[in-house]
């Protein structure tokens, strides 16, 4: 079987309203690129294992727009949507990101950077999710909590005994 | 929107960056203030004023050694905080994994073309 980690997920927080994620892959940009952006390909991975991806739609274009659509593994729908800002294949993309599931969800966007770069056939991914104050970056952090997995309740409750 | 007093928790102490790097250089080891003064290049009163807010919410502890208090790490509060954003990782993670099932996928179909080529 051939080898496919490549690498685990570095989530940390540069500033108050930041979220840095960073992660390797083994394999080069233009794959990576191609990955991230296609909508057949996105349908396979962004739900990761929370539920499946019923739409993508992808309008790869400065000022384009995008949505991608889950349904959780709980039976309720989850969306997002925003609108590119910057397009630079391969290299740099730039757009906004908008959760419809709360109220006056486009006054909570984020403004999300992702950066390619490409070493030896390898990727290094850099995301870079900023938002407009401390709260709604918390927010976010908090959602996998808030999506009612018992692995997240479960986890909570050893937050909780580790506290007492 | 009101924001929470930094000395209420660990989460808003290490909120601020230079508080955070303080953190960092403890995690070396145990300092003198001054030392801290130095390597950072702020003024004593404003190290003093972040190593006080780290106290009070227990990130760091104080001791005298002769004439120098020396400050050291207590990471254990930070423990809540990295189960937090562990949660947000692991969610990324599995992102992240199925996505290198599709990169697999996409270079061995390069491969079959490249063969048929």
């Amino acid at each position: 079987m051939t080898e496919t980690t490549s690498g685990t997920a570095k989530v940390t927080l540069p500033a108050d309203n930041q979220i840095m994620i960073t992660r390797g892959f083994n394999a080069p940009k233009r794959l990576v690129w191609k990955a991230y952006t296609s909508p057949e390909l996105i349908k396979r991975w962004w739900s990761g294992d929370r539920g499946t991806v019923t739409s993508a739609e992808v309008d790869l274009r400065v000022g384009g727009r995008w949505r991608y659509v889950m349904t959780a593994n709980e039976g309720f729908e989850v969306a997002f949507r925003g609108e590119y800002r910057e397009v630079f294949p391969e290299d740099r993309l730039v757009n906004t990101e908008v959760f419809e599931g709360i109220p006056d969800p486009d006054d909570h966007a984020g403004l999300i950077t992702v950066s390619f770069a490409e070493k030896d056939g390898r990727t290094h991914m850099e995301m870079l999710c900023e938002y407009r104050d401390r709260a709604d970056r918390d927010a976010v952090v908090s959602s996998g909590m808030e999506a009612g997995m018992q692995e997240s309740l479960d986890h909570l409750e050893q937050v909780a005994v580790s506290l007492s | 929107m009101a924001r929470a007093a930094t000395t209420t928790d660990a989460f808003n102490a290490v909120a601020e960056p230079r508080r955070r790097q303080i953190l960092d250089l403890l995690s070396q080891g145990e300092r003198p203030v001054n030392d801290l003064v130095a390597v950072l290049g702020l003024a004593q009163p404003q190290v003093s004023k972040h190593l006080r807010v780290l106290r009070e919410v227990g990130l760091v502890h104080v001791r005298d050694e002769g004439r120098q208090r020396m400050y050291g790490l207590n990471a254990e509060p930070l423990k809540p905080i990295y189960d937090w954003l562990a949660t947000y990782e692991q969610w990324w993670n599995k992102r992240f994994d199925l996505m290198d099932q599709v990169l697999e996928d996409l270079k061995e179909a390069e491969g079959r073309d490249d063969r048929d080529d």
